[in-house]
């Protein structure tokens, strides 16, 4: 993008002044040099999704924005329901509360090598992953509600992992206010078959190690060495998740008009918070994000059950579960005042920083762990919120690296079995059943997650703990 | 991805998107065109009509774990309805690259230039 559009108001702050119909400003957070490598399509959305009705303070861009589905993805905008502020179901995205866990395993690398094959065989059997898997539960009609209401706390009680788990999980694994009636039919069909599954794309669940720590007080705390080993599972809601968004998306780009809103693009579809549709969706959305966090925790515990088959004496506990697609209703303070806003993060993850309420003890005094996924032949970053978080974008940071070329571009670039191939030749193992998708998500076609991170470090949205690097990679 | 099926009526242009559509996921040529579905959508525009025939599609392969190859399509006022044949997935054999998440308003076009229409969206993965 062409950075003269922008007022620079740090090295890693850059403001669009409110012109036009914008209710307030657009700030995007990266370096000069990310800036400038932005598609300006994030220029134009994020200036949209300034004139949606009730957005509060500025519309907000994290440092690896890109062009997403009305909302950038990287974008975090609050409304307020009292100001007439809006819920959207592109602002939350298609796959709600896709995000990422974190276990550690108590292992170290050295544990690890002399098994890595088998370790991966073993989670590629064990955890369902690519187009048409399926998981091994199928719920009928009073369990799939069960499941939508309880999120990871119902797959905890239904034997998948364990209580102590629940503290490590945004919303204590339990989503309130979710209304199972308001997932269409449509939607739970599609989830029939799918709990408990990895999806495909840019999903997968990775054996990382810690290959440097940068504050040694905090991975100190979080449980994380040079030389750790942990396991990281990204994924969403699945197919459940994919048809709230579609379904609520439609209702929203017809009800817009009747709500006097007028739509900048049709992709940022939305409604008033405090009307039938708004609330259906929120209804909806949490639903979803419990059949996200319910699905990581089913993944969690097919993953420990592996682990302890060569590691009988291995105790995988989680470090956090973050969600990085959300719309949650928060309270900020905004000139001196406590507001309660409904903060969309879509493709950005919530960073609370120490002392935070809403935090567990042990996360009270150094900031919730932000999970950072990369990709399979790079790496990947745990950051911690800071005091500092809030003041930025309503305790925001980036998801992940983004993607630098098409996936049709990836393929004309590589193929699968190289990608594969020169991976193992670096100590990499990947498991995937389609090679076609290894060489569409090869490393190359991702941004540098290295200067994503370095970028929200900098800017004061995050701040870094340590830095990860995969030995296996189970892809869909 | 984007999808864009272009073709000398309307009709013929939503089928060729939803070939396109396939073709995110695999390669179209290896599906058999064994079994038949139908599909119907009805939506107050031709741009509506496109995203709701291609979630419609999304739906059917996701449910049912099948892909398809080939497609018809009639649109009469405001109203379509499609057939789809295609085979049950095989995951060695079409070697699914991804799952299409839902069909998106982001470049939703539909329209007629020059003799030929044009139906086209981004979808998500």
């Amino acid at each position: 993008m062409d950075i003269s559009q922008f007022t620079q108001c740090s090295p890693t702050a850059w403001r669009i002044e409110p012109t036009s119909r914008m209710h307030v400003p657009a700030i995007i957070f990266a370096t000069e040099s990310l800036i400038r490598d932005m598609d300006h399509k994030v220029y134009e959305q994020i200036t949209n999704l300034a004139m949606l009705p009730g957005i509060v303070q500025a519309a907000y861009a994290m440092p690896d924005a890109h062009w997403g589905y009305g909302f950038p993805i990287g974008g975090v905008a609050a409304f307020d329901p009292d100001a007439g502020g809006v819920v959207s179901a592109g602002g939350v995205g298609f796959d709600i509360s896709c995000g990422v866990r974190n276990l550690l395993t108590g292992l170290t690398r050295e544990d690890i090598y002399p098994v890595q094959k088998q370790l991966a065989d073993l989670l590629y059997y064990k955890i369902p992953a690519g187009v048409g898997s399926t998981g091994p539960l199928r719920l009928n009609g009073d369990e799939m509600n069960a499941m939508l209401r309880g999120g990871a706390r119902w797959a905890v009680e239904r034997g998948y992992g364990r209580a102590a788990d629940l503290e490590r999980i945004e919303e204590y694994g339990c989503m309130a206010g979710a209304e199972p009636h308001e997932v269409s039919e449509h939607a739970k069909k599609r989830q029939h078959d799918e709990m408990g599954t990895l999806g495909s794309g840019n999903h997968y669940l990775e054996v990382q190690q810690v290959t440097r720590v940068y504050a040694p007080d905090i991975a100190q705390s979080f449980g994380l060495k040079e030389g750790d080993v942990v396991v990281s599972i990204h994924c969403g809601s699945r197919g459940l998740g994919h048809q709230i968004g579609t379904e609520f998306m439609r209702s929203m780009a017809l009800a817009a008009g009747q709500y006097g809103i007028e739509l900048p693009d049709r992709e940022l579809a939305c409604a008033p918070i405090n009307s039938p549709v708004g609330q259906r969706y929120l209804g909806a959305m949490r639903a979803a994000i419990n059949c996200a966090l319910a699905n990581r925790q089913i993944l969690t515990h097919r993953v420990r059950e592996a682990f302890s088959d060569l590691f009988p004496s291995a105790d995988l506990k989680l470090l956090y579960d973050v969600s990085h697609n959300t719309c949650k209703l928060e309270t900020h303070e905004i000139d001196g005042r406590q507001r309660h806003l409904f903060v969309h993060r879509k493709g950005a993850t919530r960073a609370f920083g120490p002392g935070h309420t809403e935090l567990p003890d042990s996360f009270k005094a150094t900031g919730q762990p932000v999970l950072i996924g990369g990709t399979m032949g790079t790496a990947s970053y745990i950051l911690a919120g800071t005091q500092t978080s809030e003041t930025r974008a309503f305790s925001s940071a980036c998801h992940g690296a983004g993607r630098a070329m098409s996936r049709h571009q990836a393929t004309r670039q590589w193929h699968g079995r190289e990608v594969i191939d020169e991976l193992a030749a670096r100590g990499i193992l990947i498991r995937s059943p389609s090679s076609r998708g290894v060489a569409e998500e090869a490393p190359g076609t991702y941004k540098d997650v290295t200067a994503v991170v370095d970028a929200a470090d900098a800017a004061g949205l995050a701040r870094t703990v340590a830095r990860l690097e995969p030995m296996i990679v189970v892809k869909g | 991805m984007g999808v864009r099926g272009i073709a000398s009526t309307k009709a013929e242009a939503f089928a060729q998107a939803a070939l396109a559509l396939t073709a995110v996921i695999t390669q179209p040529n290896t599906i058999e065109p064994l079994e038949q579905i139908t599909i119907t959508a009805e939506a107050p525009d031709d741009e509506l009509l496109l995203v709701d025939f291609l979630n419609a599609l999304i739906f059917e392969m996701a449910t049912r774990k099948m892909l398809f190859s080939r497609f018809e399509v009639n649109i009469a006022d405001g109203r379509l309805t499609a057939r789809a044949w295609g085979e049950h997935t095989d995951v060695a054999r079409h070697q699914p690259a991804v799952e299409v998440k839902g069909a998106t308003y982001t470049q939703l076009h539909v329209g007629k230039r020059d003799g030929l229409w044009t139906a086209q969206c981004v979808v998500d993965v």
